[in-house]
């Protein structure tokens, strides 16, 4: 949860480390040959498995079944036939076009609405007097830790009973729900140390609980917003419990789900599984690279979750 | 606007109402907020919390009750079976292998994949290139478990031994290579459980990298400098000065995996959906609540999974409250 914080102070012990660095760095290389190779040896063992199957989404169908992906190294044969029948849903017997735009249809909302709701209440607990306030606020940060498992059957007895199942928005409910404890946690421990003076200077001027929350504290918000944005992004895109159980019908099942299915229907289909893997990876893998600081900032926060 | 979309626009159209309408609801309540002046706490954070109370009353707290009181009940919710439930997770020799190998994944991934975490932290500290290889092994942990499982399930591909066929997986090609026999190696337990467990650690080694990494940077440096003055031996320093100093982090990781290994589904049902004895709490709550409709014991198997968490999570939260005071 606020693991974060070691990782906030990061950049100063790094930048006060640097004095011993370029030394200790040598002297390391020097003398410690085994070390340097183990940590190749790691990596490597870390990363073959992904390259395996990114090289095999490129290689022929035939190949794939024939020989393994290492031979491609003596007999590289490049093809991207394995993406265009993956994308074909009368190929591939899997609609993927659908089930990523379903990803996406389901995720946007579902970051969009928790967002705004904790912020709110977390700007409540944090600036605002009202009797209760303490035992509402432990009993939302318990309710951390209660497994989605046990809310699964019940919530969709109720989605039932409301005549929404195998709806999107059974998802987005659910999702949304799901969220809040911990964005309020984490929205919360960030708008606390927000300096009460500015808030106080914003309401002698005359503002209102709703400017000062527009205009002092969202802008100063942005960075804890964005984390969680982009944890509970990847948390939504990337789930398969929550979809599986709300939204398993071809029509809205989203890519994991897709996914899942083609491996039990077409478990011996390579050239299907491979290239549908990293369809289904593309989009995590991109915010990754491009918002790795917040990313890992978000991920650490949220670990707990779920 | 509350049926299910089919088409692309439907959907598109849709989840534009959905925003729309949230929006709405947002502004409705600071308009009403913005029309009380002066100091009316009470009546603004009523209302800005109203709607995460509804959420989290309706769709966790009731839920979460209603399973426990649900765990008492038969296979098709109607009749009270008391305890039986609960006997039968205890007792039964299938779930007793679900048992089993839930204590397999919890006990294994979390040490392994902090070790690992731990000694490639320590292995690329201040290195050339740092970031690069620490993002390699962080990778995994942005994909989702179901991608994980498709790219190691190409690890374990298993072909027949026979002399014109070769190996695709390169596990197997590798034991072949080393002179053995081509494996069925998600088929055979218990053997396959860990197997998948493997899965888990290469997922979560990038956490406990990151987290430890940012611990040994927050180490003081003239702790470092003074130990080294002193003469003190590699291991020396990792074993006094290091590990110490990151003992609370450490704890934290460790816990934290642990919680997110006892709640795993995705890798085991996509791999081998809990067949051949890999089945693990997570996975047979969804089977027997959703597959087998056997309500009853899938309620059950939630709340054991709960029971099982709470001490975890109490745990790791007071570390955190430690190694922040």
């Amino acid at each position: 949860m606020t693991t974060a914080a070691p990782l906030t102070t990061t950049p100063l012990s790094k930048t006060e480390g640097k004095k011993l660095s370029a030394a200790a760095m040598a002297k390391k290389k020097l003398t410690s040959p085994w070390a340097s190779l183990a940590a190749v040896i790691i990596a490597v063992v870390w990363t073959i498995p992904t390259v395996g199957l990114l090289i095999s989404s490129f290689r022929p169908q035939d190949d794939i079944r024939r020989t393994g992906w290492w031979t491609f190294f003596t007999d590289p044969l490049v093809t991207f036939e394995n993406y265009r029948t993956v994308l074909d849903p009368e190929k591939a017997g899997t609609n993927l076009p659908d089930s990523f735009l379903n990803s996406l249809v389901m995720t946007i909302p579902s970051v969009i609405i928790p967002l705004c709701l904790a912020s709110l209440a977390a700007y409540a607990f944090a600036w605002m007097n009202f009797p209760g306030k303490n035992f509402l606020f432990i009993a939302i940060f318990a309710l951390q830790i209660v497994p989605l498992q046990v809310t699964l059957l019940p919530l969709l007895q109720l989605f039932v009973a409301w005549d929404i199942d195998g709806t999107f928005w059974t998802v987005w409910l659910s999702h949304s729900t799901f969220a809040l404890p911990l964005a309020i946690y984490l929205l919360h421990n960030f708008i606390k140390e927000v300096p009460s003076s500015l808030i106080e200077a914003a309401r002698i001027d005359g503002a209102g609980h709703v400017s000062i929350f527009f205009r002092v504290l969202l802008p100063l918000l942005t960075p804890a917003l964005a984390a969680f944005g982009i944890f509970q992004f990847l948390w939504v895109w990337n789930d398969l419990l929550v979809s599986l159980t709300f939204a398993g019908s071809p029509t809205i099942s989203p890519l994991t789900v897709q996914l899942s299915n083609l491996t039990g229907t077409r478990g011996t289909a390579w050239y299907l599984l491979s290239a549908g893997a990293f369809v289904s990876i593309i989009v995590p893998v991109t915010v990754f690279l491009l918002l790795q600081r917040y990313f890992v900032r978000g991920l650490l926060a949220g670990s707990v979750k779920g | 606007m509350f049926t299910t979309a089919s088409t692309t626009p439907q959907k598109i159209l849709q989840m534009f109402a959905a925003i729309l309408l949230f929006a709405a609801v947002m502004g409705l309540i600071l308009f009403i907020a913005s029309r009380f002046t002066g100091k009316r706490d009470r009546a603004i954070a009523a209302l800005y919390l109203l709607p995460t109370v509804l959420m989290l009353s309706v769709g966790l707290l009731y839920p979460g009750l209603r399973t426990i009181y649900q765990s008492f009940l038969d296979a098709s919710l109607k009749s009270f079976v008391g305890f039986d439930n609960y006997t039968t997770i205890l007792t039964d020799p299938e779930q007793l292998t679900v048992l089993r190998n839930t204590a397999f994944w919890v006990l294994l991934t979390p040490f392994v994949a902090t070790g690992v975490g731990l000694v490639y932290a320590i292995l690329v500290d201040k290195a050339r290139m740092e970031s690069f290889a620490k993002a390699l092994i962080f990778l995994p942990m942005s994909i989702s478990y179901v991608a994980a499982g498709v790219i190691w399930k190409f690890m374990y591909e298993f072909r027949p031994d026979q002399q014109n066929i070769q190996q695709i997986g390169l596990i197997n090609q590798i034991i072949v290579w080393l002179g053995g026999k081509p494996q069925q190696l998600l088929i055979d337990s218990p053997l396959n459980t860990f197997l998948l467990i493997a899965v888990m650690i290469w997922i979560q080694a990038g956490f406990a990298m990151t987290v430890l990494s940012a611990a040994i940077k927050a180490i003081p440096d003239d702790i470092v400098e003074a130990a080294r003055l002193d003469g003190v031996s590699p291991w020396g320093m990792f074993r006094f000065v290091t590990l110490p100093a990151i003992r609370p982090s450490v704890v934290v990781v460790l816990t934290t995996i642990a919680i997110g290994t006892l709640k795993v589904f995705d890798i085991v049902q996509t791999m081998t959906g809990g067949r051949f004895e890999t089945s693990v709490i997570a996975n047979e709550f969804y089977s027997q609540t959703f597959r087998s409709d056997n309500r009853g014991l899938g309620a059950a198997l939630a709340v054991v999974l709960f029971v099982l968490v709470i001490p975890i999570v109490v745990y790791n939260i007071r570390q955190l409250r430690r190694s922040e005071a």
